[in-house]
């Protein structure tokens, strides 16, 4: 890494390099240093929409031509045009929170479009993306928002495990699962599974992940940890999370370490499609830390103003993960502005589709409380239920007369 | 044919946990120390060299890591059997069995089932240091979407265990250590009868004085006070719980209406536990009956003591009869 400020002090650099909490400014001054993402991220499209050559990753992308590369594009268009109506219902009070994606697209569905059905993801509760490329309809995503469910898609038929709020839980379910496919044998050759676990980079100050990376690398699993580096943890800025680069962690694990440009869909697949080789043919665990930039609040109860500079936002602009296909495509031929704005009318009808669910969706029925507590229900559940729904028949009569 | 066996609640509780792998190849013992050693207690003695280290796993040294990987595999299909070595250690783990373990079924509507048993030495009396001689099965007990019980005999380990891994729901399954190896609790298993259901408490010696109700290894206290109260002319009725989440009272309610007082027995500290429940839900159902307030013997409202000092917080007979002598005065 080019920049002083991750450099891991040395034995004998005496108490003065081990400082205790970095000030707002070093903070700040981190963060530029490495809003580049340092000489080892791997990059096949720069934020210009310049096409870079990769001799490791190059191959992984070889069959994205201009009509694959203008689907990523529209999953991207589209996936941002759900995520900002969603964010627009909750300021009118029709979601009770959102949790936004804005900048994180090319993660997510590089990393997304990289897996294959018998694949499972694990994802945290931002990756709607992910949730979209694995086919998951938003609509049954926006339910969790909306408060109506805790998660409403079949995970089994779609390989997308429900959304986990508590932070880092899902690295060691992940874990377990990928475990799993090993034990059963899917492991060894090309049409083998694997199974990729999305946290952040606040999760990684988490026992659970630590732990998950234990587990993984002990049992072999074949288990992509795909880590989206957005910089902030609500208010927290990767600093207080390590000293090191996230990616770099995994060497102290036994596995491989790598750094991608997460706002690059073409390096995100092309990383993500490398690391579930590795796993399929039994050479995982893989850590993929995809450098990006969250550009929008944690959740619509977060004010980053508080906590970061407009100059850095201005600053991630610049690398916008649709902006830059969008000027590859163009520039290169590949899509005319007919294309473009389709994609933008396919977009506004895909948000409005959302919309109209969203103010329709049916409010669950007062014994779904109940419901699916237990495989096997019990006396005393049973009763209490009975109890309440015998009690609200009571208003029902009230009301008729 | 009947196939009678004298046998500890540990052997009975490796021979249950040998028997259901062999029914279902995807039952997977994991936890520390649990394959070559057979765990601390040698409960999965002799599991590991018979099923391969696939399906007892020695894993590493995290209560958080065996049990969020046993959910995992548990979506996968697999049915996990989680050691956790000392009920002390099990608070790392406490966050993947409330936020996931108890929560996924009703989470996905029950697209995803949890059939996961985290068996737990539990409860005092061994001697031991500290965390190693706790009661927190009430902590569990208050999580909707798991089960818990608690074993207090050769038979019900023998086919709970059994029971509980043939389940789809999370179970936990506490184990009385201090009676694991007790000869005085040897007992005789019939291998091919028909077990009892797991979710019932059990009245496990009938009396008219007075009710004593208990569980795990509280279960041997009630029984020693019961024989010697007959010495003192009283007869004490003493049920096994047996299931702590769902509690099954209904014998409890009918026993109390026999008797008209009750004593709740525990060695878990009293306040919001078990006793805590119990009581109130006896007064709710049997308040005409009552001839005295439910009265509870239990360890202290403190942190377990150093070991020198257990013989005075463990509830035991004397406590117990003293207690029932309490009521009898109202």
């Amino acid at each position: 890494m080019p920049s002083e400020h991750w450099t891991h002090p040395e034995p004998g650099d005496g108490p003065a390099a081990v400082a205790a909490q970095p000030s707002p400014e070093q903070v700040i001054a981190g963060l530029r240093a490495t809003s580049e993402g340092g000489a080892e991220l791997t990059q096949l499209l720069t934020p210009e929409g310049e096409r870079v050559a990769s001799p490791q990753f190059d191959r992984y992308v070889d069959d994205i031509d201009a009509e694959a590369l203008k689907g990523l594009y529209r999953d991207m268009v589209l996936v941002r045009r759900a995520d900002r109506e969603a964010n627009a219902m909750q300021r009118q009070g029709q979601l009770g929170i959102w949790v936004p994606l804005l900048g994180q697209e090319a993660a997510q569905i590089g990393s997304g479009r990289a897996l294959r059905k018998g694949d499972m993801a694990f994802p945290s509760y931002r990756e709607h993306g992910v949730a979209y490329t694995r086919g998951v309809d938003l609509k049954e995503v926006l339910g969790i928002f909306r408060c109506t469910d805790h998660s409403g898609w079949d995970y089994k038929a779609h390989g997308f495990h429900p959304y986990t709020i508590v932070i880092g839980n899902q690295v060691l379910n992940a874990a377990g699962y990928a475990m799993g496919q090993k034990f059963e044998g899917k492991v060894g050759d090309d049409d083998s599974e694997a199974t990729i676990c999305y946290f952040g980079d606040g999760a990684t100050s988490q026992g659970d992940v630590h732990e998950g990376f234990v587990w993984a690398a002990v049992y072999d699993a074949p288990l992509v940890f795909f880590c989206q580096n957005n910089q902030w943890a609500i208010s927290e800025p990767t600093e207080r999370q390590s000293r090191l680069p996230l990616y770099q962690r995994a060497r102290g694990y036994g596995f491989p370490g790598i750094r991608v440009d997460g706002n690059d869909v073409l390096a995100c697949l092309a990383v993500s499609r490398w690391a579930l080789e590795e796993c399929r043919h039994g050479n995982g665990p893989v850590l993929i830390e995809a450098f990006t930039y969250r550009m929008d609040a944690h959740t619509t109860t977060d004010d980053p103003t508080r906590y970061r500079l407009s100059d850095e936002l201005e600053e991630w602009k610049l690398k916008d993960p649709i902006e830059r296909v969008r000027a590859y495509l163009a520039r290169g031929g590949g899509a005319d502005q007919a294309f473009f704005d389709q994609v933008q009318a396919d977009s506004d009808a895909f948000a409005a589709e959302l919309r109209d669910y969203c103010f329709n969706m049916p409010e669950p029925p007062p014994d779904r409380i109940f419901s699916n507590v237990y495989a096997e229900s019990t006396p005393l559940l049973d009763a209490q239920r009975e109890e309440f729904l015998s009690y609200l028949d009571g208003f029902v009569g009230a009301g008729e007369h | 044919m009947t196939d009678l066996q004298k046998l500890t609640i540990g052997k009975a509780l490796n021979l249950g946990l040998r028997r259901a792998m062999e029914e279902d190849p995807k039952v997977l013992i994991m936890g520390e120390d649990v394959g070559k050693l057979g765990g601390v207690f040698r409960i999965t003695d002799g599991l590991q060299k018979d099923f391969g280290e696939q399906r007892v796993l020695d894993t590493p040294l995290a209560e958080s890591g065996i049990i969020g990987t046993a959910v995992g595999l548990a979506v996968r299909g697999f049915r996990p059997v989680c050691e956790i070595q000392f009920e002390g250690f099990i608070f790392p783990g406490f966050d993947q069995i409330s936020s996931q373990v108890a929560k996924l079924h009703y989470r996905t509507q029950g697209k995803i089932k949890m059939p996961i048993v985290i068996r737990v030495p539990f409860g005092g009396g061994i001697g031991a240091v500290e965390h190693h001689s706790e009661s927190p099965e009430s902590l569990f007990a208050h999580i909707p979407g798991l089960k818990v019980v608690s074993v207090s005999n050769a038979v019900d380990a023998y086919w709970g265990i059994q029971q509980a891994i043939k389940s789809d729901d999370p179970i936990l399954f506490f184990e009385p250590k201090k009676l694991y190896h007790s000869g005085a609790m040897k007992s005789e298993v019939d291998t091919e009868a028909t077990p009892d259901e797991l979710f019932k408490s059990r009245v496990v010696r009938e009396g008219t004085t007075a009710t004593v109700v208990a569980y795990g290894p509280s279960v041997k206290v009630a029984l020693d006070a019961a024989a010697a109260a007959e010495d003192e002319g009283k007869s004490l009725e003493v049920i096994d719980l047996r299931t702590l989440s769902p509690l099954d009272l209904e014998p409890v309610f009918e026993s109390v209406r026999k008797t008209g007082r009750l004593i709740a027995l525990s060695e878990a500290p009293s306040e919001s536990s078990l006793t805590s429940e119990i009581a109130a839900r006896v007064q709710q159902e049997c308040f005409y009956s009552l001839e005295a307030p439910v009265l509870r013997v239990t360890g202290f409202d403190t942190p377990y003591p150093p070991a020198k000092l257990e013989e005075h917080y463990l509830p035991d007979l004397d406590r117990v009869l003293h207690t029932v002598d309490r009521s009898l005065a109202w």
